[in-house]
């Protein structure tokens, strides 16, 4: 696949010669516009993914962060209604382009969502059914090799070791959402979307999760939607601050949290607004 | 004076009672204390106290004055003497009535005193247009002069006793009207009554038919064993001559049953997977064009009575598969014109709208979120329907295949115009066989005498069925219930 | 992929181009959906196939035909004795079909001495003859010795064969109309006398033994009856019972023993509730076979449970803040139901109604054991008399062998298939009007 932009050409370009590789653009948004029917719910949203960064998307409800979120995936496809305008790239490939599988993309940009949402199926076939149905694994020693470290690496094999062939239901809230990000891990995506994956849960099973998302970050591009503020400075490199439809800012953590340049972001963090 | 002057009259008495009682409540609110109810509330209180109790003792004095005459009417009759040719004293009663109601049709004089025999008698009857059977029998015309004097008097004594009632309710109704009296609480009261009957009407046809057909279905086992019924392989109930005491037949259930589920089986094999298909392309799929024209046509498909299906089986498909396979096989034909086949393809496609209906809601239950967790991990949409929806969807399914197997089982006119009359024990698909609700309708149209077991065994039949759908209703109900609470 | 991203990063899954299958993924997905469309297509194709195989078979019954004749109302052939003024049987016996057949003697120009020709003048006008001409005379004896023109109905053999429905290229003994009718037809279709006409009779008759002169008047008063019957009851009783368990009820064994009734008599066959009428109010009430009463009754339990489960979803979906404003201004609860809630409901109820009503419509079997199969000749005046129901007609029709009430038959379907579609689509237009969306 040899269209790439010339930005993100230049980009990476520039990271390769600036040596840290932490900054290279994983997935770029320029001018993204959505409509819902005749309502428009973002605006012009410019906006950097890095690789193997945790990007925090803030804002309060209704400011476009899950829509914009929702876009990295093309899950709004399956919203009758919804249209996208601009450019999403992934990797310098415009992820609207026809040519672009939308099952491939999603098989590279895994989604967790809101509310856990694990089948009714056992935890075992709850994370199998990503390789299965992409063919992952040759074998089933091979498939339960990809369960095993996908519940691994979402820190919940342990709990679940002895009963993997229960249902995934019956799990609690926090263990269900970890057996989402398992089930979502299982894939090899490159890219996790994650929205508000902690809304959901109690402040332990949060907690849980958040050393989760941290420890993915060596392996993943993350992309997380919060809510809270809080959320966004303890697991995020990189935040952006939407309001009403419009990224109001973007840049570090860091930065956003102690100096942010814009009013409404200062108004958004001191809590005045939200 | 008839029932219908009797009611009217108690309504007039409570319309009465109503306006009196609004102008009463309405004189009273002098401005000073606010009255408690408003004026209408005292009238139809009034209005209630007048009506509902005499309609009740209307009701009570019909049925029982009924019960009463036909006793009476009985005791008159002689016993079966050598000289009463007919054997059943019901009969005998149900004679008289009739002669009763004739004679009500001549004039009065003649009514009174009619001719001693009915050889005189049906003559008279019959220039104003009564026919009665040749069996009456003189003895029984005193009787029936007798039956409709007492009928009479009956009715005047009731007419009097409900008109005071009715009368002594508006009364009642309008001396309890007070400024702060509670007739809006009274009348509601007496509403949610009604609203309760109302729904408890649901459990009384429950009732009615268990009852109902019980009765009957026991009177039946009486002259046909349990084992002839239930483990008969020959139905054959032979229509013995009315009156006659002869019960030869065979009422072997089994071929009937097989019928029934053989049949059954075939439309479930076409209306389950294109049903389902449909559904899933409905609700997965198409896009809302589409589904503003389809969605109605298949409504429409649902919407056509079953014996516009059946008479398309009888006239149209059923020929032509006959044909069909005459051709096929050269000449003589494999399939006849009436068969399992035939009628199960039709029921089949008859049950793809509810098929279709009924998954549609179960698929649509699915949340949103299980597609969207799919989808987010890269599936396609099949893929996401097999896998998740679907077996997240399977109780409810099995649901909704329960209920329509029930109603293909009940189905009756796409059979008795398809499927044949002959009760035959076959697993050739290709040829005719019956099913039970075939052979209700069978024994139970046409001239019949009722308490023969050739016609009881259609209340046999009607139980057995009734006791199929309904274990069949209450489980698939209870799946489908139980399978909506999960996603709730 | 390029490989620029790919320099430098570590630990990073599999970033080349996997292969998931797509392309025996997407084959499967094509196959799967065209399962669907194959399975929408064979529903809407059978309902296209039996809509077109009956309509064409009966719109023919929408026209009849019926040849004009002079008739002359001779008094020597009506009342021979010339006792009419004393007698008024003789008026009722009179031998009206002569009339219509010297008619079409002298139309056609035969010898009325030609005995052999003349009797195959027989079975070329219907039998239907004698009533008309009789109702003729007797609304007005003065005719008698005047001449004028009557449309008279034409056999059902001849009315086939002008429709051209009969193969006459089949030999004449194989045929029900012989090659000496098929030429008087020919000569008085060729002057006008012999033509088709709307069928009116097919509305107006009732039950008989001729084709032609046989209609769907009783049934259709039986079937408004009926109607009349559900209406009156199970609207106003199921409504009752509706805003009971939905708002009155608290939730216990009872209303749940209720609740499970509904939905299980909503799935009980149909057939089961004709023994109920049969032995419930047929044989232990009393009531008269055959008479729409029952009928009306039967199909007024049957439709119950739809119009419960309807008006209930109705009222269910009238949202709780309604409730609580009208508790709070100081309504009761009986008025907040009346005046507020069943307001809001209503289209939804009215909806359900017409669709339980079209059901009970186009619902047969029941009505088959309380006897409404029935012979019935004369307009029912009153309920309690013997009526037959739209379908029962069409199903009497379809057990008969002669084509023409095949004809009938298709015919009787379309009149039913409007009636139920009129109604459907009104609930369908009721449905999309007045949703509301709280």
């Amino acid at each position: 696949m040899n269209i790439m932009t010339e930005t993100a050409l230049e980009s990476a370009v520039s990271d390769k010669m600036n040596g840290t590789p932490n900054e290279t653009i994983k997935m770029r948004g320029q001018k993204v516009c959505v409509f819902y029917g005749e309502k428009q719910a973002l605006f012009d949203v410019n906006l950097d993914v890095r690789e193997n960064q945790v990007t925090a998307l803030i804002g309060p409800s209704g400011c476009g962060k899950s829509t914009f979120l929702r876009c990295l995936n093309r899950m709004n496809d399956t919203i009758d209604a919804a249209r996208v305008a601009g450019e999403i790239t992934l990797d310098g490939e415009d992820i609207y382009d026809p040519r672009i599988d939308v099952v491939e993309l999603r098989a590279r940009v895994g989604m967790v969502f809101q509310k856990p949402n694990p089948f009714p199926k056992s935890i075992y076939e709850n994370v199998a059914y990503g390789p299965r149905i992409h063919g992952l694994a040759r074998n089933k020693p091979e498939l339960d090799a990809i369960v095993e470290s996908s519940l691994q690496r979402a820190g919940l094999f342990n709990e679940v070791k002895d009963r993997l062939h229960e249902p995934g239901t019956g799990l609690s809230g926090g263990q269900q959402q970890r057996l989402c990000i398992a089930r979502a891990i299982a894939v090899s995506p490159e890219v996790i979307l994650m929205d508000e994956p902690c809304s959901a849960l109690d402040p332990i099973a949060t907690a849980r999760v958040e050393e989760l998302i941290d420890e993915l970050r060596q392996n993943y591009t993350i992309v997380i939607v919060t809510h809270s503020m809080q959320q966004a400075a303890r697991v995020s490199q990189r935040t952006a601050m939407f309001h009403l439809g419009y990224l109001v800012e973007e840049g570090e953590t860091d930065k956003m949290f102690t100096n942010p340049d814009d009013k409404r972001t200062q108004d958004y963090i001191t809590g005045r607004f939200g | 004076m008839s029932l219908m002057t009797v009611f009217v009259a108690v309504l007039a008495i409570g319309a009465v009672a109503f306006f009196l009682g609004r102008q009463r409540a309405l004189a009273q609110d002098d401005g000073g204390i606010k009255p408690h109810s408003r004026a209408h509330y005292h009238g139809w209180w009034a209005f209630l106290l007048a009506t509902m109790p005499a309609l009740l003792l209307l009701v009570v004095w019909g049925v029982g004055s009924n019960v009463y005459l036909e006793s009476h009417v009985r005791s008159q009759l002689p016993q079966q003497s050598a000289e009463s040719a007919l054997a059943n004293p019901a009969l005998a009663a149900s004679l008289t009535k009739s002669l009763a109601n004739g004679l009500r049709r001549l004039d009065a004089q003649t009514a009174t005193n009619p001719p001693a025999t009915f050889s005189e008698l049906q003559p008279l009857l019959a220039t104003r247009g009564v026919a009665l059977a040749p069996d009456t029998q003189d003895y029984m015309i005193p009787v029936a002069v007798d039956a409709n004097r007492t009928q009479d008097w009956l009715s005047v004594i009731g007419a009097v006793l409900i008109l005071i009632v009715s009368a002594g309710g508006a009364v009642l109704g309008l001396s309890q009207i007070q400024v702060r009296a509670r007739a809006r609480n009274n009348v509601e009261k007496l509403m949610l009554w009604g609203l309760l009957a109302a729904s408890t009407i649901a459990i009384l046809t429950t009732i009615g038919i268990i009852l109902s057909m019980l009765f009957q279905t026991i009177h039946f086992f009486e002259s046909v064993s349990f084992t002839n019924f239930f483990f008969g392989t020959v139905w054959d109930p032979r229509f013995a001559a009315a009156g006659s005491d002869s019960s030869e037949g065979q009422f072997g259930l089994i071929p009937l049953l097989a019928g029934t589920l053989y049949i059954a089986l075939v439309a479930m094999l076409v209306a389950v997977p294109i049903g389902l298909m449909s559904a899933v392309y409905m609700s997965e799929y198409a896009s809302p064009k589409v589904r503003a024209v389809v969605k109605p046509a298949l409504e429409l498909l649902a919407g056509i009575p079953t014996i516009v299906y059946g008479i398309f089986a009888l006239v149209a498909l059923g020929p032509f598969l006959r044909d069909l396979s005459a051709a096929l096989a050269g000449g003589t034909s494999f399939i006849q014109a009436q068969s399992v086949l035939t009628a199960g393809l039709v029921m089949g496609v008859m049950l793809i709208p509810v098929v279709s209906s009924l998954s549609d809601d179960i698929i649509t239950a699915v949340p949103r979120a299980m597609r969207d967790g799919s989808l987010g991990l890269g599936a396609t949409r099949s893929e996401t329907i097999k896998r998740v929806i679907l077996p997240a969807a399977l109780p409810g399914i099995v649901g909704a295949i329960l209920l329509t197997a029930s109603r293909a089982i009940g189905e009756t006119m796409i059979v008795v115009l398809a499927a044949g009359v002959a009760a035959k024990l076959t697993l050739n698909p290709f040829e005719a066989m019956t099913t039970i609700t075939v052979k209700i309708v069978n024994q139970l149209t046409g001239d019949l005498e009722f308490n023969s077991p050739q016609t009881l065994v259609a209340f046999a039949l009607g139980i057995t069925l009734f006791a199929l759908t309904l274990v069949m209703n209450i489980f698939a109900l209870y799946i489908v219930r139980k399978y909506r609470e999960q996603y709730e | 992929m390029t490989d620029i991203s790919m320099d430098g990063i570590a630990g990073t899954s599999a970033r080349a181009r996997r292969d998931i299958g797509l392309k025996r993924r997407y084959a499967a997905e094509r196959r799967f959906r065209l399962y669907g469309v194959l399975a929408i297509s064979v529903g809407l194709v059978f309902l296209a196939i039996m809509l077109v195989s009956i309509v064409s078979k009966g719109y023919t019954a929408f026209w009849q035909t019926t040849v004009t004749l002079p008739i002359t109302f001779d008094a020597k052939v009506i009342d021979p004795s010339g006792k009419r003024a004393t007698d008024p049987n003789v008026l009722i016996r009179a031998n009206y079909p002569k009339l219509a057949e010297n008619a079409l003697i002298a139309k056609l120009g035969i010898d009325p001495g030609d005995k052999a020709t003349v009797r195959k003048l027989k079975g070329f006008l219907s039998d239907g003859a004698r009533a008309q001409l009789r109702t003729l005379v007797m609304a007005d004896p003065s005719i008698i010795g005047t001449t004028r023109n009557v449309d008279i109905l034409a056999a059902a053999n001849i009315d086939s064969a002008f429709k051209g429905q009969i193969d006459l290229s089949v030999d004449e003994s194989r045929r029900k109309v012989s090659d000496q009718q098929v030429a008087w037809m020919k000569q008085l279709a060729a002057d006008g006398s012999l033509a088709e006409h709307f069928n009116k009779g097919l509305f107006t008759f009732g039950a008989s033994s001729r084709p032609e002169t046989s209609g769907m008047g009783v049934a259709i008063i039986g079937s408004l009856y009926m109607m009349g019957i559900v209406l009156l009851l199970a609207l106003p009783i199921g409504v009752a019972a509706s805003i009971y368990l939905e708002e009155f009820a608290r939730k216990s064994r009872f209303t749940d023993l209720i609740e499970v009734n509904i939905n299980n008599l909503a799935a009980v066959p149909s057939i089961v509730f004709g023994l109920l009428g049969l032995s419930v109010f047929i044989n232990f009430l009393g009531l008269p076979r055959s008479a729409s009463l029952v009928g009306g009754l039967v199909l007024t339990l049957m439709t119950l449970p739809t119009i419960i489960i309807a008006t209930r979803a109705a009222l269910a979906a009238v949202p709780p803040s309604i409730r609580s404003a009208a508790l709070g201004l100081g309504a009761s609860k009986m008025q907040m139901v009346f005046q507020h809630i069943l307001p809001l409901a209503a289209p939804g109820i009215l909806t359900g109604t017409i669709i339980g009503l079209a059901r009970a419509l186009g619902e047969t079997a029941p009505l088959l054991l309380i006897g409404m199969v029935a012979f019935v000749a004369d307009y029912p005046s009153t309920p309690l008399q013997p009526a037959t129901a739209l379908p029962v007609q069409i199903y009497m029709w379809a057990n008969e062998a002669e084509r023409a009430f095949v004809e009938r038959m298709s015919g009787a379907i379309i009149i039913l298939l409007v009636f139920l579609m009129a109604m459907n689509i009104t609930a369908i237009v009721l449905r999309r009007r007045f949703e509301r969306r709280w």
